[in-house]
């Protein structure tokens, strides 16, 4: 284990470290201590680029995984940092005030998959889906397919193939049967 | 004598605009209006003919393609990510492809790593012969707008050749690329980048020695280095604050450590800097075409054998790749559950926080004419901010 493991380890009982090319690691914190997390990375250990944040709804365990996407310019090395949190009720501390961007990943992860993040700017904002009213699309079970088809009507004449099936009998005939 | 930089308002200032006052005007600049990059708004207070207040409005183009693609076969993700960002569609390619081989433990022919390279540079041309027509357009000037856009045809005959498609291209796929050249395309290539950098020479003289467009984008749209990585900025617009960072040197991904080039990096920051940059990232595009035309194995095998993608699952884990694209750290971020389709993609395109953060920011203070020269001078695609 390398040296900014085992301090993630000792700090911030950060576990699960793990290389998953030799410039890109990822591990696993508390969601408590998300926000403590990130300001060590930041100002100490380097990362002070944030790339992205986004969520991952892992619905067989009842939580959201969330992913915080950091760079080390000078290291020229990334690392992912996860944090669980209880899809029942996601609340999750705000990093507004560390990377600039971060309220609109915030934004969107509200509007998508329901996670809130109390005190970041605007959250609570439309911010794609203008005038929607369905449940946080972005959840494994908000199914679109079913909710196209149970909100619009049928175009006469236009015939839908499922893709993969389609794909199946027209292309590979062989392996379809 | 350069104009006196925009004063930056930090986050901090801003100030909330009393709109029943009856002193300022709110209004919408776009989703359809020829000083939009895209389908996007701007919601804009204005005092006087003066910003004071603007917030970015996405979601016009929102077509829910990470959505999309949890249901569909790792294969059949190939023709919607290319349409995450229209005028630049193989760094979508790359990345995915990129991202399922690390995933699936593919090593692509040395073939193909060359062809995948000059496909990307050939696209980052196309791309900033698009934007400097907008960028030029954006200041009034539309016989540039005219020359590049015709350039980019040229290019876009090149990728037609190559893959079959213009705008789509569907080139770079797991395993390596889709075709080899066709005979005599270097020939050509070589041919059309001369035509280009001719043309690039013209435009330099024509907008860059203009009064005007020198006149009203120098000091406009001013970021302090400072905000570059507390915003996230990549790309020309952190190269032109002075910030030597392209992950094309910095990751080494393909074969661009085996290319000659060095980052391009100026100090001015404002709207002319960035387009002075850009300008020579294209010389520097086409530098690179005629290295990879030179360079690039001629003979052997341009794509591995892959498994049947009916079939074809993918290992459990989760990556992330990004490559430089024409406006900054363009990425994908996949994870897999072991089956045939992807659990999670997520996309990380540049214009997210330059369209937003940035631009809601750097727009306060400036006159209302000089919007859309602004918004251009950042190089925003509202696509992949929606995904």
């Amino acid at each position: 284990m390398n040296e900014l493991a085992k301090e993630l380890a000792g700090r911030y009982g950060a576990r699960g470290w793990h290389d998953i090319r030799k410039d890109l690691a990822s591990v696993e914190v508390d969601a408590i201590r998300i926000r403590d997390v990130m300001a060590y990375l930041r100002d100490e250990a380097g990362y002070g680029h944030l790339s992205f944040m986004t969520a991952i709804d892992n619905i067989e365990r009842g939580a959201f995984t969330l992913s915080y996407a950091l760079r080390d310019h000078d290291a020229r090395r990334g690392l992912i940092v996860h944090a669980d949190v209880d899809r029942a009720e996601p609340t999750v501390d705000s990093i507004h005030l560390l990377w600039g961007q971060a309220w609109t990943y915030q934004r969107e992860m509200r509007e998508w998959f329901g996670i809130d993040f109390p005190g970041s700017p605007r959250v609570d904002e439309e911010f794609v889906l203008e005038g929607w009213e369905g449940p946080p699309m972005m959840r494994r079970d908000f199914d679109s397919l079913a909710y196209s088809d149970a909100t619009y009507a049928e175009r006469p004449g236009r015939v839908t193939h499922d893709p993969a099936s389609h794909m199946r009998e027209k292309l590979y005939p062989e392996a379809a049967q | 004598m350069r104009r006196e930089k925009q004063r930056v308002i930090p986050p901090a200032e801003r100030a909330t605009p009393d709109l029943d006052s009856g002193k300022y005007l709110v209004m919408w600049q776009g989703p359809q209006h020829p000083g939009i990059t895209g389908n996007m708004s701007l919601r804009l207070v204005a005092e006087g003919d003066t910003v004071v207040d603007c917030e970015t409005h996405v979601g016009y183009l929102h077509r829910g393609f990470e959505k999309l693609m949890e249901r569909r076969l790792y294969m059949q993700n190939f023709p919607l990510v290319c349409r995450i960002a229209v005028p630049e569609p193989d760094f979508n390619e790359y990345c995915y492809a990129a991202a399922l081989e690390e995933l699936a433990g593919i090593v692509i022919p040395e073939k193909a790593v060359w062809l995948r390279t000059l496909s990307l540079e050939m696209m980052r041309l196309a791309s900033f012969l698009m934007w400097i027509g907008g960028q030029a357009g954006a200041f009034g000037h539309g016989t540039i707008a005219q020359w590049s856009v015709t350039m980019r045809d040229y290019v876009l005959d090149l990728f037609e050749e190559l893959t079959g498609g213009r705008i789509y291209h569907m080139y770079i796929i797991p395993g390596g690329v889709r075709g080899d050249v066709p005979a005599g395309f270097y020939k050509r290539v070589l041919e059309t980048m001369a035509v280009v950098e001719k043309n690039l020479d013209d435009i330099e003289l024509v907008m860059f020695h203009n009064a005007v467009f020198k006149m009203r984008a120098e000091g406009l749209g001013y970021i302090p280095r400072d905000w570059v990585d507390h915003y996230g900025i990549t790309g020309p617009n952190a190269r032109a604050a002075g910030v030597a960072r392209d992950l094309r040197k910095d990751s080494g991904y393909l074969a661009y450590p085996r290319l000659d080039f060095q980052p391009i990096v100026g100090t001015e920051s404002d709207a002319y800097e960035r387009a002075r940059l850009r300008l020579g990232e294209m010389y520097q595009a086409i530098d690179l075409i005629r290295q990879i035309v030179d360079m690039a194995p001629k003979d052997g095998p341009f794509r591995e054998r892959l498994p049947n993608p009916l079939y074809w699952r993918i290992p459990a884990g989760e990556t992330y790749v990004s490559a430089e694209c024409t406006r900054g750290e363009y990425g994908f971020y996949v994870v897999s559950d072991g089956s045939d389709k992807p659990r999670r993609v997520a996309v990380r395109g540049p214009s997210y926080t330059h369209a937003v953060s940035v631009m809601e920011r750097l727009v306060r203070g400036v006159n209302i004419a000089d919007v859309a020269g602004l918004m251009v001078s950042l190089h925003t695609y509202p696509p992949e901010i929606e995904r």
